[in-house]
């Protein structure tokens, strides 16, 4: 727990931790829906997915309550009427019998057009904020009749799940921590997510719904968190032996003393300082391992995200997205078979745990020397293949962009 | 170029001394299997029953036997699967506060892929075809399937599936991949061993059964029906199977080939699903649920058949809204192909895409509710006798309606990002698969058991196993909706210090395992009591229910060629139709009946299947290659053998009407 009494500084209200505290004041969220009132009733702690701390997981947690609203109207009727036609027509009570009664168009009508209409609620309800509520959609809004200010700029932050830990790194700020996250409250956060090895999925239930991690692909997500406290994060998709302790710390922390405790892990003061992370140290970083206590990298290399995500961090690697190049225009012809080994990324093996010499590498001497197309050679502009209105309406799309899109 | 493994052996394979685990719960499972294994067969011998087996049973092709059999694998292998959730449930209670429980990261991950395999494939899966098998041709008045060796082949496939599954408990091990084993994780990179190939290779050899049986089924409903059966005549669950079989043999190929796939991934190193190469694993979590989703609807929409029959039965009134059911019934089978996404709403599609798939799940919700609203007005004006399958009926109805509802709430996309993944969705598909699936299964058991068997089951130790299993079940998986909504997430071994609060809801939970384990339990203790006593419980009527559909016109069990008459159909439920127009039953004019003959073939092909799969999963190439080669070439043998059919002789179908004549007339004296 070292790193949480470190950090403890940097917290100006310790409030809660996530998941372990009673929620100070349920009641006023319980009052208002019957549902949670119900829930809280029955748990010792939190529902911290109905009772979160960030406006779009609050948006969303509103709209389970409002879901299950809906279609209690139906269920319950149709509970208590089984109920009650279960106990009456008991062959016992010996009432009324109609034993080649079995149609009526009347009623036949209502129960197709009772699902029906609570369908249609539903399915509308469903296309908005299906869309409001995208991940990959900017906020609108800090919170509840709080617009967003002109000015703001989304803090970005960068996701890496790790084998089997959470890499994240602050670009504007140069740095980078390990099962740490910290964040400014009130101020939209821009995630850029995706994974070294295998699947996850990147889910803080008190900041937003979760998305997930995949490597060599870009997931986005943006969220705002409304309140200063330790909150938990974790992966919620099962991805090996580590999985159960995948867990990470969120810190929600007002905006000033966020940028003070950036500038503390850049000068390395911040405590379990781990010093620079280049392709190296990421190298290292990247190896499985399981209950990794938290680092701090004082600073980080600009482009490491993006060589995760192209998969080309190791030195002589390609990378996808230089390969996606070369085939969007035609590939290197023959002479392409010879850039196999600077393409492999895990084919033999996890990537982090095979040397580069054995079976990966071990082409013959002569076509490693052959391939010497061991970079994209086209200059940055011309590798993108399309005409710039398209590229632009492309880009637009809210799919989760493959890394070996160009276009990316 | 087949890239070899670093410790293969041309002979052998990978197999080699390492195969053989060394945890201590497998070793102990494993002497328990052998001894008891070792003590089975030996009684097998001394009481001399393998001729009898072999000829009565394992080489029959008749549809009735070949259903029990469905019905016996499916029982086993739940035992297996449910042991898996025991496992599982008190691994999470005992792994708190710093514990490590008792199942490590190796072996808890098989334990829950395995259980989640076991209990779709190897379960829910038999049961639902054996129902199918043994009840459609005779509700639809036919003498056997259409294809009847293709139906013994199809079975022993299926058992041949469920013996590579087992086989990784002792051999090697089972994957570590969750049961839909997403790449990368399942890929060579990640899961260099045997566990996946298991996984794999199980399901093919599985996978054609299931598949084959479709074909089987679909032909049989569509060209065996009595004279005068219409499509709208059909009893309601002859029409859910049919819509079933249509979903198999449309989406299984799907299955097959995705697998396929996944296995050129592991094997010659293709790039389908990898991280690199232009690989997309994404491709695989779309194939799969394309297959997936439509599965959930193969499992569900006979069990609906059936609740519908014990519907109408038990309240002895005809099916309110019987139309309205066949074409619901056809509807949820469209709708079960456009809905797939929603398994994955968090990896990143657009938000239109999303609205589209969550949009068209919910819709599939109106079909459902209407045959709830059908049931329960057929219970409207009835005259309901609590007997064991009304029972479970009812307790179903109460339960799915719960679970259709938080699996609404999920098909929410932006509500589906706070709860995918969590113990939320465990509770939801347990919910629909036990609430739906699995207690209609014991609804049919207790409902087809009579005519079976021909004596009933037992009532006291019914009550008992459903007054285990439906307050276990609520105790089980109540307090994992709760720990959803505190975001805790699935597939978790251990908890950290954070949890340390939660772990009475854990608790809870282990506490309805054991509640449903009672009832398993009772339920056992209930065929062993009705078998003991069942001359007391023997039902010669042949219609011990009031039955309404033509399988109750039978003797129980019926004879080898079910009806001795094809009958003519003129209504819905065409047994009550009968009974009401007091239709006579032919006593004279018998004539010979050809049927088809039990055959080696269907068991030896699976056999020789079976190895071959093995021989895949251990990459012992040269086995291979040669059980391949025998199954096509035993196949095309087989073909030459044109001695398929015989004649039962007039003389002894009168002969065996006759006995039944006798014991109507006793039947109709005693009652007298």
């Amino acid at each position: 727990m070292g790193q949480y009494v470190q950090s403890r500084s940097y917290i100006d209200t310790p409030t809660r931790t996530g998941m372990s505290k009673r929620n100070p004041n349920p009641l006023r969220h319980a009052g208002r829906l019957g549902l949670i009132a119900l829930i809280a009733s029955l748990s010792a702690c939190d529902p911290v997915v109905l009772n979160p701390a960030g406006d779009i997981a609050k948006q969303e947690a509103s709209l389970v309550v409002t879901a299950t609203l809906l279609m209690l109207l139906i269920i319950v009727p149709v509970m208590a009427l089984t109920v009650y036609f279960a106990w009456k027509y008991r062959a016992s009570a010996e009432a009324r019998y109609e034993p080649e009664w079995h149609h009526s168009t009347q009623l036949e009508l209502v129960i197709w057009a009772a699902p029906l209409a609570i369908i249609i609620a539903l399915g509308s309800l469903t296309w908005v904020t299906t869309h409001t509520l995208d991940p990959f959609r900017p906020v609108a809004r800090i919170a509840e009749g709080k617009p967003l200010p002109a000015d703001v700029k989304p803090l970005e932050v960068e996701v890496v799940a790790l084998d089997w830990k959470w890499l994240f790194i602050y670009p504007e700020q140069k740095i980078a921590t390990v099962n740490e996250l910290a964040l400014p409250v009130d101020r939209p956060i821009n995630f850029k997510i995706t994974a070294s090895s295998v699947m996850n999925s990147f889910y803080i239930p008190a900041l937003a719904g979760q998305i997930y991690a995949m490597p060599a692909m870009t997931s986005q997500m943006h969220a705002v968190l409304n309140k200063t406290g330790t909150f938990t994060g974790f992966s919620a998709n099962y991805s090996g032996a580590g999985f159960s302790h995948m867990r990470f710390t969120t810190l929600g922390m007002k905006a000033g003393d966020f940028d003070a405790w950036a500038a503390k892990v850049a000068k390395g003061e911040a405590g379990d300082n781990a010093g620079a992370l280049d392709a190296n140290a990421y190298l290292k970083l990247e190896q499985p391992s399981e209950k990794e206590p938290v680092h701090r990298f004082a600073s980080v290399s600009g482009d490491l995200f993006h060589k995760i995500v192209n998969l080309c961090v190791r030195p002589g690697k390609m990378c996808q997205n230089e390969m996606m190049a070369l085939d969007a225009r035609g590939g290197a012809g023959k002479a392409g078979i010879y850039n196999v080994a600077a393409v492999t990324y895990d084919k033999y093996g996890r990537e982090s745990t095979v040397p580069v010499v054995a079976g990966r590498d071990n082409v013959p001497a002569e076509a490693r020397n052959k391939a010497f197309v061991r970079a994209i050679c086209v200059p940055q502009g011309v590798a993108n293949p399309l005409p710039a209105d398209r590229a632009a309406a492309a880009a637009k799309l809210s799919l989760a962009s493959p890394a070996r899109n160009p276009l990316s | 170029m087949i890239p070899t493994h670093s410790n293969w052996t041309p002979l052998l394979g990978r197999l080699g001394a390492d195969a053989i685990p060394t945890e201590p719960i497998v070793l102990v499972t494993f002497a328990a299997v052998a001894l008891g294994g070792a003590a089975l067969v030996a009684a097998l011998t001394y009481f001399r029953l393998w001729g009898y087996l072999w000829k009565e049973w394992f080489t029959s092709v008749d549809h009735k036997k070949i259903g029990i059999m469905y019905m016996i694998l499916g029982l086993v292998m739940f035992l297996r699967g449910f042991a898996d959730a025991i496992m599982i449930r008190s691994q999470q209670a005992l792994g708190f506060g710093g514990s490590d429980g008792y199942l490590n990261s190796h072996h808890f991950d098989q334990v829950f892929t395995a259980h989640g395999v076991i209990m779709i494939f190897f379960v829910a899966m038999p049961f639902v075809t054996g129902l199918m098998n043994y009840v459609v041709p005779l509700q639809i008045g036919a003498r056997d399937v259409s294809f009847p060796f293709l139906n013994n082949f199809s079975f022993w496939m299926t058992a041949g599936g469920a013996v590579l599954v087992m086989a990784s408990l002792f051999i090697g091990e089972f994957a570590r991949t969750g049961w839909l084993a997403y790449p990368p994780l399942s890929g060579l990179a990640y899961s260099p061993d045997v566990g996946v190939d298991y996984y794999i290779w199980s399901l093919q050899v599985a996978g054609v059964g299931t598949t084959l049986s479709g074909v089987n089924l679909i032909a049989t409903i569509v060209k065996l029906r009595a004279p005068g059966m219409k499509l709208m005549h059909m009893p309601v669950f002859t029409w859910t199977a049919l819509v079933t079989n249509i979903l198999i043999v449309a989406v299984f190929p799907v299955l097959t080939v995705v697998l396929a796939l996944l296995g050129l991934d592991r094997v010659f190193h293709t790039n389908f699903f990898t991280n690199d190469f232009g690989g997309s694993p994404m491709l695989y979590v779309n194939l799969i649920w394309i297959w997936g989703h439509p599965e959930v609807y193969i499992l569900v929409l006979p069990i609906f058949g059936v609740f519908s029959e014990v519907v109408s039965t038990f309240c002895s009134k005809r099916l309110f809204g019987y139309s309205s059911m066949v074409y619901a019934t056809c509807v949820i089978g469209i709708l079960s192909y456009i809905v797939w996404l929603h398994h994955f709403f968090t990896m990143g599609s657009g938000a239109s895409v999303n609205s589209f798939f969550g949009i068209s799940t919910m819709v599939i919700s109106i079909p459902t509710g209407a045959k709830l609203f059908n049931w329960l007005f057929t219970m409207f004006r009835g005259r309901i006798r609590y007997e064991l399958p009304m029972m479970w009926t009812v307790a179903f109805m109460l339960t799915f309606t719960i679970g259709g509802m938080t699996g609404v709430m999920m098909a929410v996309p932006a509500a589906d990002f706070v709860l995918h993944n969590s113990l939320f969705l465990i509770a939801h598909f347990h919910n629909v698969i036990i609430g739906g699936v699995v207690w209609g299964v014991f609804a049919a058991i207790n409902y087809w058991w009579p005519k079976a068997f021909g004596f009933k089951l037992n009532q006291f130790w019914g009550k008992v196993s459903f007054w285990c299993w439906v307050p276990g079940f609520w105790l089980a998986f109540t307090p994992l909706y709760i720990l959803g909504l505190m975001g805790v997430t699935r597939r978790m071994r251990v908890f950290d210090a954070s949890f340390d609060p939660l772990r009475i809801y854990y608790f809870v939970a282990l506490l309805g395992a054991l509640l449903i384990a009672a009832g398993i339990g009772a339920m056992l203790v209930q065929f062993a009591v009705s078998i003991w006593k069942r001359e007391e419980y023997k039902d010669v009527s042949g219609d011990p229910w009031g039955g309404r559909t033509l399988e109750w016109a039978t003797s129980s069990p019926p004879p080898e060629y079910n009806f001795a008459f094809t009958p003519k159909i003129h209504d819905i439920d065409a047994w009550a139709d009968m009974k009401a127009k007091g239709v006579a039953r032919p006593v004279e004019g018998f004539q010979a009946i050809l049927m088809p003959q039990g055959t080696w073939a269907g068991i030896v092909l699976a056999g020789i299947s079976t190895v071959c799969g093995f021989a895949l999963i251990w990459q012992v190439w040269w086995l291979a290659i040669a059980s391949f080669v025998t199954v096509v070439a035993t196949a095309i043998f087989h073909t030459f053998n044109y001695d398929r059919n015989f004649y039962i002789p007039a003389d002894h179908v009168a002969e065996v009407e006759a006995a039944r004549t006798a014991q109507l007339a006793a039947l109709e004296k005693g009652a007298a």
